[in-house]
């Protein structure tokens, strides 16, 4: 891929995500930069009552203003009889300074809060909005992660990283500027390790990096282990392999601890130098600016604001090199974030109409395959008359399932495959959002989501009124299991609820599509879980409930599939028989022989 | 509380006598470098009274040359605390973590239907990390900062009282207020990590519905909802940078406030000992941060003690089935078996009078209940999903020992014999495969690891699973991934079956074997099972019927409980649940079996 046009869109992404936190970052930028001038401020302060105030010397390098201040007030001597002005001085840049500083954090947090918002609901709803096939592409686990650990990453660069970095280059500026204000020499002797200080620690966090991925990676290992070994606990058991279990969780176990004693020193190491570093700043700064002062070039207050300067200075400096070292993380995981951000959306180019759609549904000359190489469906092509019932029997396989997923448009049929038509209108030209609320699918495997019941239930609907919830709830068979539930309908489900049976879930998801009064209803394989004298009530329920909708059952039961007015057999792809029950029970073919198995039993 | 001394600290006590060397000279180390530090504002304080108003430069080199040598030995005394902490959490951490594994390698199935697998997770990953955490860099650090506070504390008082109490005033409420601010910021922190897993479990709930939703066209819902949750965040954080801004600005305004009160009530003195004064002035300020680490570390010690608990319940758990001391005696632990002491295991099953009910279970799942089962015989059990017919299996593998009544094994009650003893003459084949990660030959060995190439060959022949094995790049050598994920389910049933086959066992247990595989490998599986049977005694727990109908005996399980038995003809013939079961099933079997064909 063209690196110019990646960085681009990278580039456009950070934009976008940093929608309405861009300000809030200014003003942490300006708070923290406050709070630096503030802490320049107080050593000054200092410097003035010892040299000053208190040591009586001619305030030559003072700034016009603040001599003309003091004059005004009655002289430096006069200040030095009333030090409690100094000191009051103090605490007021004092409290200015922590408001700037609350001001930092709060804004620093508030903004990047607010981007990781803007990040994730973007992701989010950008994702829901992604085609069925990008999902069917993609495995979860992957997705999952760029949503978190790497959009942490992001997060990390620039509240944390582009902000600290920033902030620490302000207090340096401000640093130099007060220092140099006082004695030139001294600041250079006094800055002179910062440069080591900073390369030492960038490069060591740069060359140490790799052994801190492989700890991770190997702590991940153990973790899985673990895991491994308690998901798989009846395995363990039942083959009395408890020794080599322990055996192997200890050599990992082992092995991991050993890649961190070996980090030990190197870590060691690194501390230590960097103390060491500090502490010839900090006693160049104490021996050079000792002889200056006997030399007579400087005053002993400017000796001891530069003492307070050195050490404001020592933590911030140390952590520059590992932040910049690690900002070059945040280049990879802004780049998977992208991927998912460029994939292009569902979109409905033109397709605005939103007819009746309790008209005949339409087959015509159908193909489909997922990829070039297999075609599911070979040139399919039935009619379902508005407001009938037509049965599909199938094997695995057979494509009946992609059928339905064709006519949702959860795959797009491609042009010259043939067309499926509602009520004489092509669905390329319906809307989709529309086309898929006018049919209720209650597909084979039923996705639950951790709500409670009635959530579930009226989950596609606006309201989720008593009423209406337990009509459906009764045509599916529903009712007296939720009922039985410690909260009734407002049990929840999945991780923090209940466990439901295939069958229970299945019923679930079929009174979710009944609170949809919608035109055309398809039941894919969706009563295979549950028994057989509920499989008949429910279907004569819904037979009595939805006299006028247009229905498609695909089932492996004969009892299911002959009320239909009409009945398709799929075989690879293709119609192999179309007819009544009755011609059908007769004609020799897949169906007969499903029939005299089931009726033989 | 009171056996587990303070803080629950007496649990982990045994665990960090082995590094008691290296944890003394952590403490050491820290308290000396502690001390070290509070030099820095004593040498400028020479520097100024010495040199600079003095006026003289004499003793100069001697003062670098000291001052250096504090340097080096506070940097090499950070780096033996460095190294031992290290060494300490790690080490602490290892043992903690393999003692918490290998006890949970005792427990019986109980503990596991109990607790689920994360939150045991958590107690061998998170809970010993936290631990080994506390007592290496937590405590080296406190015991630093404590050294500088007291030791700076003392050297004020020494050097002027007057303006020592100026300073130190503060500590004790600044201590107090950060105390209050930890703990508060504690609660919100944790508040903002569930609200984060609330997310992460939204986005897989928005990826895996996928289908759902699109079917549904709830996407808007969704992302308002989503929105929610992540505006809840947003505030939460915000909440908390409140709490934690005050908490940062309090301290350094406690700093500001010394350094105040320092220059007007001591500003005089800086006259004449400017070099105390400066002295002073590095104390006001440098104080209040060290302050704070000694405070985190007193809160760490507080709140790990959570953690300590939930290892020390652990630890504690005692397993529900247990070899008696003369057992272990004789067959060993399931660690270090004394397989020499074995019999041979025949295979010959007899439940005497068992009632039994699960340990977490109020009614009895067997009454008075009688069954013998002869080597070699064929051994079914059927019922509907969730009718409790695992029940016989788990007894018979000793997961549960019977309330009352005995079970015998070759005509001895089982528990004459250790677990291993007889587990090792078992294999079962569960509903859901589970694999280790590895290689295919590692799996397969898991229950007999003494087995050739050859017997390898032979078992994967035995289950029609050679094909499936050759057709992969590197054969037996291939990875199965992470749970054998990079296996489709079908095949890694079909491994489990070669890896029971493999143990060569005396009994052989299916739970529902084929109940989670695909049509095609469930018919390679069925036509399996009739051969790896013969020969053994088998427990088959059905999911599908038809091919137990040449079962020596059949069960019928309904509510937990045992409903009929008998052959599969004398059940058809009594028209009862078996005849029921068995239509509808045969009907749906027979029927994707003409559409697949």
């Amino acid at each position: 891929m063209d690196t110019n046009t990646t960085r681009k869109s990278k580039n456009a992404l950070l934009w976008r995500f940093l929608r309405g936190s861009k300000a809030l970052f200014l003003v942490s930028m300006l708070a923290s930069a406050l709070s630096a001038l503030c802490d320049m401020l107080s050593p000054q302060i200092v410097r003035v009552a010892i040299d000053n105030a208190l040591g009586g010397a001619a305030p030559t390098e003072l700034p016009v203003w603040a001599v003309a201040l003091v004059e005004r007030l009655g002289g430096f001597r006069w200040l030095g009889e009333h030090i409690w002005i100094l000191a009051a001085a103090v605490l007021a840049v004092a409290l200015v300074r922590a408001a700037a500083q609350y001001g930092y954090r709060v804004s620093n947090t508030a903004a990047s809060e607010r981007l990781l918002k803007t990040a994730r609901d973007s992701l989010f709803s950008h994702i829901e909005r992604l085609p069925y096939a990008w999902h069917m592409r993609h495995r979860t686990g992957d997705i999952i992660q760029r949503c978190t650990s790497d959009l942490d990453t992001l997060k990390s660069f620039i509240s944390q990283q582009l902000t600290e970095i920033l902030r620490i280059v302000i207090l340096l500026v401000l640093s130099i500027v007060f220092m140099a204000g006082m004695n030139g020499r001294l600041t250079l002797i006094a800055l002179s390790p910062v440069p080591v200080i900073v390369a030492y620690s960038f490069f060591f966090y740069r060359k140490i990096g790799a052994a801190f991925l492989d700890c991770d990676e190997n702590e991940g290992v153990l973790s899985a282990m673990a895991q491994e070994n308690l998901a798989g606990v009846r395995v363990v058991r039942a083959f009395g392999r408890e020794r080599h279990e322990r055996d192997r969780f200890e050599e990992q176990n082992r092995y991991y601890t050993g890649l961190w004693m070996k980090l030990a020193r190197p870590m060691a190491t690194f501390w230590s130098v960097g103390d060491v570093l500090s502490g010839t700043q900090i006693l160049l700064t104490v021996c050079f600016g000792a002889a200056f002062c006997v030399r007579g070039d400087m005053l002993v207050g400017e000796y001891i604001a530069f003492l307070s300067y050195c050490a404001l200075m020592t933590w911030p400096v140390r952590m520059l090199g590992r932040m910049i070292s690690e900002m070059s993380k945040a280049g990879v995981s802004i780049e998977r974030i992208a991927a998912i951000m460029d994939a292009e959306e569902e979109r409905d180019d033109g397709a605005k109409k939103t007819p009746d759609l309790s008209g005949d549904i339409e087959f015509d000359r159908v193909s489909f395959s997922y990829d070039s190489d297999q075609e599911v469906l070979r040139d399919v092509s039935f009619t379902v008359k508005g407001g009938t019932t037509l049965g599909i029997l199938g094997g695995t396989g057979s494509g009946k399932s992609t059928l339905m997923l064709l006519l949702g448009k959860l795959y797009p049929l491609g042009e010259g495959c043939g067309s499926i038509r509602i009520g004489g209108v092509d669905i390329r030209d319906i809307d989709t959002a529309y086309l898929r609320r006018s049919i209720a699918m209650v597909l084979q495997e039923p996705f639950l989501f951790s709500r409670t019941i009635r959530e579930n239930i009226a989950m596609g609907e606006a309201s989720d009124d008593e009423a209406s919830v337990r009509a459906a709830s009764r045509v599916a068979c529903l009712e007296e299991t939720a009922d039985a539930f410690p909260a009734g309908f407002d049990t929840a489900v999945g991780e923090r609820g209940v466990t439901l049976s295939g069958g229970q879930k299945q019923r679930v998801a079929i009174a979710r599509a009944l609170m949809r009064a919608a035109p055309v209803m398809v039941f894919d394989d969706s009563l295979s879980a549950v028994d057989t004298e509920t499989d008949a009530h429910i279907r004569a329920g819904l037979a009595e409930r939805f006299r006028g909708s247009t229905v498609i059952l695909i089932s492996h039961r004969i009892t299911t599939l002959r009320q239909a007015d009409n009945i398709i057999v799929l075989d690879r792809g293709r119609i192999a028989e179309t007819g009544t029950h009755d011609e059908l029970r007769r004609a020799g073919g897949l169906y007969q022989r499903i029939c005299e198995i089931q009726e033989e039993a | 509380m009171k056996k587990n001394g303070l803080l629950g600290l007496g649990f982990v006590l045994p665990y960090m006598k082995k590094y008691r060397p290296e944890i003394a000279g952590l403490v050491l180390a820290s308290a000396v470098g502690g001390l070290i530090d509070i030099g820095v504002p004593l040498f400028q304080r020479y520097a100024i009274d010495r040199f600079v108003t003095a006026g003289s430069l004499r003793t100069l080199p001697v003062f670098i040359v000291i001052y250096l040598a504090a340097i080096l030995a506070a940097a090499g005394l950070n780096y033996i605390g460095c190294v031992w902490g290290m060494k300490v959490e790690v080490c602490l951490d290892r043992d903690l973590r393999d003692a918490a594994f290998n006890h949970l390698q005792t427990l019986s199935f109980s503990y596991f239907n109990q607790n689920s697998v994360g939150y045991i997770h958590a107690r061998i990953m998170s809970d010993t990390q936290r631990i080994g955490e506390l007592l290496s860099w937590t405590m080296l650090n406190g015991v630093w900062q404590l050294c500088y506070v007291v030791g700076s504390v003392a050297a004020m008082f020494v050097i002027r009282p007057s303006l020592a109490w100026l300073v130190t005033a503060i500590l004790p409420v600044a201590a107090m207020l950060y105390a209050v601010f930890q703990k508060k910021l504690f609660t919100l922190n944790r508040e903002i990590r569930e609200q984060n897993a609330r997310i992460t479990g939204d986005f897989n709930e928005g990826i895996m519905g996928a289908r759902t939703i699109k079917t549904l066209v709830v996407e808007d819902k969704l992302s308002g909802h989503f929105a929610e949750g992540t505006e809840t965040m947003r505030r939460r954080s915000v909440a908390a940078a409140r709490v934690h801004g005050l908490f940062a600005v309090t301290m350094s305004f406690a700093s500001s406030l010394a350094l105040s009160l320092l220059l007007w009530r001591g500003g005089v003195i800086a006259k004449e000992q400017i070099g105390t004064f400066s002295m002073f002035m590095s104390y006001a300020q440098g104080l209040m941060e060290p302050l704070r680490w000694v405070v985190d570390a007193v809160v760490s010690f507080i709140t790990t003690n959570i953690n300590i608990e939930r290892l020390r319940k652990l630890m504690e758990t005692r397993s529900d089935v247990v070899d008696s001391d003369a057992v272990l005696e004789r067959y060993g632990d399931s660690f270090s078996p004394k397989r020499e002491n074995w019999e041979p295991l025949h295979g010959d099953i007899e439940f005497r009078d068992v009632s039994f009910r699960y340990p977490d279970g109020e009614e009895l799942v067997l009454e008075h209940f009688d069954l013998s089962i002869p080597f070699g015989t064929n051994l079914a059990i059927v019922g509907e999903t969730g009718a409790g017919k695992s029940t016989l299996a788990n007894l018979i593998c000793r997961f549960y020992e019977p309330t009352e009544g005995v079970m015998l094994v070759d005509g001895r009650d089982a528990r004459e014999r250790s677990q291993l003893w007889l587990r090792s003459g078992i294999a079962c084949v569960l509903q859901t495969p589970h694999l280790f990660s590895g290689s295919i030959r590692d799996n397969l060995l898991y229950g007999n690891p003494d087995a050739t190439d050859d017997d390898i060959r032979r078992a994967l022949e035995l289950v029609s699973a050679a094909e499936l094995v050759d057709r992969l790049p590197e054969g037996l050598d291939t990875d199965v991934g992470e749970g054998g994920d990079l296996l489709s389910t079908g095949e890694k049933q079909l491994l489990s079956f070669a890896r029971a086959i493999l143990a060569e066992p005396r009994i052989l247990i299916l739970d529902e074997a084929t109940a989670s595989v695909d049509t095609l490998t469930e018919q390679r599986i069925q036509s399996a099972i009739d051969r790896i049977i013969r020969g053994r005694t088998s427990i088959v727990i059905a999911h599908r019927l038809s091919t137990i109908r040449n079962a020596d005996r059949i069960l019928v399980v309904r509510g937990g409980k045992i409903v009929e038995q008998g052959k599969h003809d004398e059940l058809m013939r009594a028209g009862g649940v078996y005849c029921r079961l068995y239509t509808r099933q045969y009907e749906d079997e027979a029927t994707s079996a003409a559409l697949d064909r």
